[in-house]
């Protein structure tokens, strides 16, 4: 309280001294504060909340104590672990054709459209606008049982090898993992055509020229020149794509079936079904630190550290 | 011979043009499906032509309301975000100050992190506080998550700008207050449009955050999950073509204004 009532006599004089460098000094601060705050009280301490949380034992009825009870990781971890493994193997998937696909549409629009680029440009980021969840559910029209895309897959005999694969089962598409992959792949692909086309977009396109005059094949030129300067847009398209697959759980929902829940339907019946909360946010916790591993040795191995 | 060197010329824009289809195609199904009039509850076979839906846009109970609700939400959370953010955004490209680097992860994290462990763990937060889950915990979940996107968008428009400008203004006795109205903000008005822009779509599309913290509101992409328990109306897909029109729409005036400003300055 003493520092309190002195203050004041105080304040007015510093200001006098020099009072623009002592205003000008504080303005960060004050330009931080509320949206700092913000992200402390809503993004930081939930994650405490969170852990704390994961190792509480009780019940709903007569509520929870924190317990230290570090069981619930490994219960949860034991009884959880096919869809860990499902999540990671569906992003992957999923990133893969992301980046496959993605690649020579970025390479497109940076190259090759001309006037035509605004266009492509539009179409691409248009869908963002109307809710994804229509959109996913348009794919269980595309990918119905007595539809087009599953007779044509049917007669080629693409689905004999995706059955034998275990992507799919019987003649049914839907509620199969390729149905799953494919809705993620569909839902993420933006974020990777766009970092992919942000650094094509910067590559000087004399470079090809240099290398075609050096005799270099336009294969080996992309190989050589311009997949290795697109680098930095692969390492943030990928990990754009990746992350939120890992944890998404509405692809897994409506396209997908029983046998291939992801971790994040897991986390979502625990916390909105079941109401097992520790063993919702131990999940929960364990796939943030999980994430979190895995971006930050991607980033080490690849060497880009400005992503954002 | 001939063909076969122009397939090699073309292959990427073949390839290119086919990804730009495997996007487009569920708009397509989208908006085909508005005017189809299905047998049963769920609209996924095609049956017949009919301009039922698009007649009676809100003939579906609720579903207009929760329309209402994501809009009001998307609003405040824009401004919200667009003003914290560009506030956050301002401080760090133009200010010197300690705890820089705690800053700058607090900004990335978010978006770092897979939607539904920040659902997750915000649900404990509000459970432990007794907050009641419904419109405010929602606009305060959507204003963190999109906070992250407009201080990057915000920033970088201002790492771009001249600083000589802003001393121009001051060497032409304009005050503080004055430079950063009249200078300042002009300049930087494309970045915190681009954020506010983004912010507006991420909310308003938001389903993952939602549904671990609305309690029992519901918001537009909430009704669509439930429809597709329950059933789904033809009127989802004339929402869906809607804003898709209006969004092409959107994109393109604001390019065609930018054009003429940019012709204007020429």
């Amino acid at each position: 309280m003493a520092a309190v009532t002195e203050a004041p006599p105080l304040a007015p004089a510093t200001p006098k001294k020099k009072p623009p460098r002592k205003r000008g000094r504080l303005t960060p601060y004050w330009l931080l504060l509320p949206g700092i705050l913000w992200l402390v009280v809503f993004f930081a301490l939930p994650m405490i909340y969170q852990a704390s949380t994961s190792v509480q034992t009780g019940s709903l009825e007569q509520g929870y104590k924190v317990t230290w009870h570090f069981a619930t990781y490994w219960d949860a971890l034991a009884q959880y672990w096919p869809q860990f493994v499902r999540s990671v193997l569906y992003a992957a998937a999923a990133t893969l054709l992301c980046l496959v696909l993605g690649y020579p549409l970025a390479y497109l629009i940076a190259f090759r459209a001309g006037r035509w680029r605004n266009l492509i440009m539009i179409l691409v980021i248009a869908p963002f606008f109307t809710s994804f969840l229509i959109r996913t559910l348009a794919w269980k029209t595309i990918l119905a049982d007595n539809g087009p895309v599953v007779g044509a897959l049917g007669t080629l005999h693409v689905l004999d090898v995706t059955n034998w694969l275990g992507w799919t089962s019987g003649d049914r598409v839907l509620a199969t993992p390729l149905a799953v992959v494919c809705g993620l792949t569909y839902n993420f692909l933006p974020f990777m055509i766009l970092p992919l086309y942000t650094s094509l977009e910067r590559i000087d396109p004399r470079l090809h020229e240099a290398a075609g005059d050096l005799y270099a094949r336009p294969w080996t030129t992309f190989r050589k020149v311009t997949f290795p300067l697109s680098m930095p847009g692969v390492v943030s398209g990928t990990l754009l794509t990746f992350i939120p697959a890992a944890g998404d759980y509405v692809n897994a929902d409506l396209l997908g079936s029983t046998d291939t829940r992801m971790v994040g339907n897991v986390i979502q019946t625990q916390f909105l079904r079941i109401l097992d909360y520790p063993t919702a946010a131990a999940l929960s916790f364990i796939l943030m630190a999980a994430i979190l591993a895995m971006v930050t040795l991607y980033i080490r191995k690849s060497g880009t550290e400005d992503l954002v | 011979m001939a063909f076969v060197n122009w397939l090699k010329r073309n292959l990427v824009v073949i390839a290119g043009l086919l990804t730009l289809g495997y996007l487009l195609l569920p708009n397509v199904i989208v908006t085909v499906f508005s005017f189809n009039k299905p047998k049963g509850r769920f609209n996924y076979e095609w049956q017949q032509f009919s301009l039922d839906a698009w007649k009676q846009p809100c003939g579906v109970a609720d579903m207009c309301g929760s329309l209402s609700i994501s809009l009001q939400i998307a609003i405040w959370a824009t401004i919200g975000a667009t003003v914290l953010g560009t506030m956050i955004a301002f401080a760090l490209v133009r200010y010197r100050f300690r705890a820089r680097g705690a800053v700058n992860s607090l900004i990335f994290l978010p978006m770092a992190m897979p939607e539904v462990v920040m659902a997750a763990s915000l649900l404990t937060l509000f459970l432990n506080m007794g907050a009641q889950l419904g419109f405010w915990t929602i606009l305060i979940a959507h204003i963190m998550f999109c906070l992250s996107f407009v201080v990057t968008a915000v920033k970088a428009r201002v790492m771009s700008m001249d600083p000589r400008l802003e001393q121009a203004a001051q060497d032409l006795y304009a005050g503080p207050f004055q430079t950063f109205v009249r200078v300042t903000l002009p300049i930087a008005a494309p970045g915190i449009a681009a954020g506010a822009l983004l912010a507006f779509a991420l909310s308003f599309d938001d389903f993952i955050i939602t549904n671990f913290n609305a309690g029992s509101t519901v918001t537009f992409p909430m009704f669509v999950w439930g429809s597709a328990q329950r059933g789904t109306p033809v009127q989802i897909n004339v929402i869906g073509t809607t804003m898709f029109i209006v969004a092409v729409l959107f994109v393109l005036a604001s390019m065609a204004l930018g054009n003429r400003r940019n012709r204007q300055k020429a």
